[in-house]
Formats: structure tokens, sequence, C-alpha cells
């Protein structure tokens, strides 16, 4: 047994105090100020306590930035890109620890080395990318000739067809993004630990390697597959950088992408921060309400996910 | 753990250590010596590549061919008027070393990572220590700490911004009050204060939960065993449990120097969006400012490179970091 010492224990929990202070004060300020009218907060002195107008400022800046579409567009990413990239993860991570397959290793190192370079590196050709899927493909028929070879046999241009653009679409905003190596890992390194008994058993009964995966493997995983998904929501609903590049048109907006327009530049009138600061509430709320219901899980994922 | 996933140990001990790194790449990604491999499995290859396929194909479309046109933008310059790409070697390097914008770019990303670093390590490892220390109302202390994790950098920016914002903010006009004439919209440094400020915050609380559960897996024996030995709490921290966190703080260093680095693009875009007078266009900031806004193709692929390095240079470092922590056991 250690020693007590009260002396210590309350600078701690002075310490831990001032902590939620530093985490709760900007909060608080936000608050007042998401609460009160613009001609309120340019009083001298500034009011400290809550306001009244919440809901009138919710209700302005939900108008100005047409929150309801951005909110819908959010939740539509957001489920996408946390089922989307649980499922391709699971499913490569089986393959590459359940199946003996030439070119195992390869696949595995694909996969691995897209974790070392972040988006935030490769923005212009990423872009184009997106812009253009159809690029690299039409790149390859002309390469080998066979776009010639067709429109010489069928007269048909097939170039001029494979053209199009994932701007401004959900497929634009959620595809690119459900490639993870780092989900990979996290299944892989979890179907490591499952017992080869299981495996064997379920192989002595006569079933296939899909219904070992649906029966067995999938029930097994479902801790795994929670911790990420909390994650991965927070991840999506977050996500700035890559709507911010392909959205163009403000019915594909989203929530974030709304809230940063509504945010005055130093020029605009202040009464615009009392806007902006309740919406602000408003788009942290999901996100908020996840991680502290489902705290236990989150902070276990998130070390797990690290390791 | 069953095995390590540090894949750098995986064929490293069947290639030749003379082998020139080139080679010891190919053959580690070729060779398949059963590492990650479940003893029971099975064989279909058809059904493997199936499984495969959708993640390969997203990576191929969305990673491998930007990533390639990258690298190749990198050391051509596109003719503005036919559109005619004439390669130039290395000479989009040498304009971008040689600019001084670049430069400063340079030294204020690395100012700002490193203080960023050392400030969200320490704070976080304050108040994982002292929760450490305490018998009652952890988990209290817990969720709140936890909150600015769910929070958008983008809020975070935004409510920082508003805190500071000169003409209205309560933490500026306090600052008035003193005397200190704050203004990160005219006045370089107090930008760059408010964008390490807010980032710091956001970031606390991930540093917070790693070193938490990292303090908490320290055996108790051991803590015990000094105690006897008359050490006392601040003593029992430096000999026991630093030693036995010092992985997961060094793993924590990496990957904050990573966040600074990339992740606080959205922040900066937030609150000042580079400026004022570029300072504080960091790295990553300023190839979207140069390859986006400014279509200056050559120079924002070069500066990609640049950044490339550093990411798989982190990534390297993150894994070797990683396979420290998962290996330490007492």
């Amino acid at each position: 047994m250690i020693e007590r010492n009260p002396v210590l224990n309350v600078i701690c929990h002075l310490i831990l105090i001032a902590g939620a202070l530093m985490v709760c004060a900007p909060l608080y300020f936000a608050f007042v100020a998401g609460s009160h009218t613009g001609a309120e907060m340019a009083q001298v002195p500034q009011p400290m306590l809550p306001g009244s107008s919440f809901v009138d400022n919710l209700v302005t800046a939900w108008e100005k930035a047409d929150f309801g579409r951005a909110f819908v567009n959010t939740l539509i990413v957001t489920m996408v890109i946390v089922v989307g990239k649980i499922v391709l993860s699971i499913l490569a991570g089986f393959a590459v620890t359940y199946f003996r397959f030439p070119f195992r290793m390869t696949a595995f190192w694909l996969i691995f080395m897209s974790l070392m370079l972040p988006v935030e590196v490769r923005i212009v050709p990423t872009y184009e990318a997106v812009a253009d899927v159809a690029g690299p493909l039409r790149w390859f028929l002309d390469v080998t000739g066979l776009s010639a070879l067709i429109n010489w046999t069928t007269g048909i241009e097939i170039n001029a067809g494979l053209d199009f653009s994932m701007i401004d679409t959900y497929a634009g905003l959620t595809l690119p993004l459900i490639a993870s190596a780092t989900a990979v890992f996290l299944f892989r390194q979890f179907f490591l630990t499952v017992p080869d008994d299981l495996c064997e058993a379920s192989k002595l009964d006569g079933a296939g390697p899909i219904k070992f995966l649906f029966d067995v493997v999938l029930p097994l995983s479902v801790p795994n597959i929670a911790a990420l998904a909390i994650i991965l929501f927070v991840f999506g609903w977050n996500q700035y950088l890559w709507p911010l590049l392909f959205t163009t048109k403000t019915e594909m907006t989203t929530a974030i992408i709304a809230l940063k327009g509504l945010l005055p530049g130093p020029d605009d009138p202040s009464d615009w921060w009392s806007y902006a600061m309740a919406a602000s509430f408003i788009v942290m709320l999901p996100p908020t309400v996840v991680i502290l219901t489902l705290q236990r899980w989150f902070a276990r994922g998130l070390v797990d996910a690290g390791k | 753990m069953p095995a390590s996933i540090n894949p750098a140990h995986q064929g490293g001990r069947l290639a030749a250590p003379s082998l020139p790194a080139s080679r010891l790449l190919l053959a580690r990604m070729l060779r398949d010596d059963g590492t990650g491999l479940k003893k029971a499995h099975y064989t279909q290859t058809w059904l493997a590549g199936l499984l495969l396929s959708p993640q390969l194909l997203i990576l191929l479309f969305f990673f491998f061919i930007p990533s390639f046109k990258a690298l190749s933008l990198a050391f051509v310059q596109v003719d503005p008027f036919g559109g005619r790409e004439i390669f130039v070697g290395l000479q989009n390097f040498v304009d971008l070393f040689s600019d001084p914008s670049y430069r400063k770019s340079a030294w204020l990303t690395l100012w700002f990572t490193i203080v960023q670093n050392i400030a969200t390590l320490g704070i976080a490892g304050v108040l994982a220590f002292a929760t450490d220390q305490i018998i009652r109302g952890q988990v209290g202390y817990r969720s709140v700490l936890l909150l600015p994790y769910a929070i958008a950098p983008v809020i975070s920016g935004g409510i920082w911004a508003y805190l500071f914002n000169p003409a209205i903010g309560p933490a500026a006009s306090a600052l008035h009050a003193m005397g200190v004439p704050w203004d990160p919209n005219l006045r370089p440094s107090d930008a760059l204060i408010l964008i390490t400020i807010s980032a710091v915050w956001k970031h606390i609380c991930y540093d917070y939960i790693f070193l938490a559960a990292a303090m908490l897996a320290v055996p108790q024996s051991l803590r015990e065993a000094a105690a006897i030995d008359g050490a006392g709490p601040l003593e029992r921290f430096r000999t026991i449990s630093l030693p036995l966190i010092a992985p997961v703080v060094m793993y924590l260093f990496i990957i904050n120097m990573v966040y600074g680095l990339f992740d606080t693009f959205s922040i900066i875009d937030a609150v000042t969006a580079g400026g004022p007078a570029g300072s504080t266009s960091t790295l990553v900031y300023k190839v979207y400012q140069d390859g986006f806004i400014m279509m200056n193709l050559g120079s924002s692929a070069a500066q990609s490179i640049v950044l490339m390095v550093l990411a798989v240079l982190f990534t390297v470092l993150q894994f070797r970091a990683m396979d420290r922590k998962v290996n330490y056991q007492v």
C-alpha cells in the first residue's frame, strides 16, 4: 500500500481543475457570445453571463448558411465513410491474414505505403484524380493503342465517352477517403490474435471462408468495430480539407464548411461572431455526444489504433 | 502481442544486408515467408483478390496515380501558352530553396511544430500525472478533458479567433487593458501565437489519453516497492513511471510533429488564412495556396515532394517508436 499524501492530492485536484477550466472557459465564452445579439456584445463592459438570443442567432445562422442541407450532406458523407472504411478494411485485413496467395506481401506493402503520404501533401494531383476519374483509363487505352483499335473497328470514339468528374458528388466526397491503412492494420492485428482452432473447426464443419468470416470472425470483431466506428464518426464529421477541395456548389457543402463560411473576416461586421458561435455549438454537438456517451470504448479504440 | 506490426522486420532477416536498399525493399515486397499469415488459412487466390480489390482499386486511383503525378510534375515546367511540359531537372527545387518566402515558411513551420509539440506534451503530461495520483473524480475530469477531441479544428480555430478578436474578443480586451497592443490581423507574432494556442488546445486531449493509459499500465508492484524504499510520489514518477512511459512519450512526440505539420491546415485556414503577410503560412498551407489558389503547378509539385519526404520520414520514425512501445513489456 502506498502512503497517501494529502497535500499532493489537493495540488493534483487543483491542476485538474485548472485543466478542466482550460477546456471549458473558451467554450463558455463562445456560448456567451452565441447567446447575445451583436449589439449586446459590443457594450462595455461585455456581458459575462449567457443571454437569451441563442435560438435567434441560431435561426439566423441556419438560414444564412443553409445548414439544413449541409447537415444532411454531412450525415450521408459521415455514414458512408464509417461503413465503407470498416467494410473495406475488414475484407482487406481478412484477405492478408487468412489467405495464402501470390503477391500477398505485395498487397500488404501497397496498403502500407498509402499510410505515408497524407492528402495534404498531394493536393493538386489528387484534385485532378477526382475531377477526371477516367483519366488513367484513357491514358492506358491510348498507350496500348486499344482506343485506336476500337475506333477503327467499331467507329466509336471511346475517349470522348470516358470523361467524368466526381467534383460535387457524394462519391467524390467519400470514395477516396474510405481506403485506410490504419484500419486494415487494426483488423489484421486483431485477426492474428483469433485462435487458429476456430478456423480449423469451421473448416472441418465444411464452412467456406465467407461463412467463416460472417459466422465467426465478424461476431468476434464487434468491440473493435465499435471502437473504430466512434473514431471514424468524429473523423468523418470533422473533415475539412476534402470537402473544401471537392465541393463548389453550396448544396453539396458540409456543415463544417458552411460554418467556416460564417466565420467573419477582419472586415466583416462583428455581430456575425454571435451567429458563428451559436452555429459552432450545433455543429459540434453530434461528435461531442458520441464521444461523451461512448467514452470508454473510444479511449480504448484510440490507444489500440495507435498501436 | 503475437506479431510485430512493423513490416520492416518481415523478410528483413531473409534478404542479405549488403543488398542495395531498392532491391531490399522489392525483395521484402515480393517474398512471402508467411509472416502475418494464420496457420489455418485458405488458398483461394481469386477470392483473396476479390476481397482486396476494392481497397487496392481506390488506392490505385486516388493514391498511387496522384502520387506518381506529383513526382513527375516536380521535374517539369508547363509552358503557359502551349501547355507543353518541358523537363527541367531539379530547377523547380533550386527555385524553391532560393525563394525567401519558402525559407521563411520552413522556419516558421519548424518553430510552430516544435513549440506546439512541447506545449501539448508538457500540459498533457502534467494532467495525466495528476489524474494518476488522485483516487476520486478521475472519470469526471477525464470526460471534460476529452471534450476537445470531438471538436473540429475549424471550430477550435473559430472559438479562439473570437476570444482573441481585437474588436470584440474578451481575451483580447483583457490584453488591451494590460497595455498589450494585441492584433492578430496586423501583427505577425500575434497571429502565430493564436494558431499555436488553438492547435495546442485541440490536441492536448490526444496526448492525455495515451499518457494516462500508459501511466495506468505501470505495475503497482513496482511503485509499492519504491514506496517501501522510501521514494516519494515525484521520486517514484521520475524513477519508475517515466522510464516505463518513455516509449509512449517518444511516439507522441512524433505524432505531434505530424499533427503540427499536416493536420493544422484547417485551423490556419479558418483563423488567419496564412496571413498577415504570410506569417502563418506553414509548408502545408503554402502548397495549398501556391498550387490550388495561385495555380503555380511546378513549384507546388516541388513543395509536395519536400513534404512527401518529411511525411515518409515521420512514418518510418512512427513505426520505429510504435515497435518499441509494443515490445516494451515488464
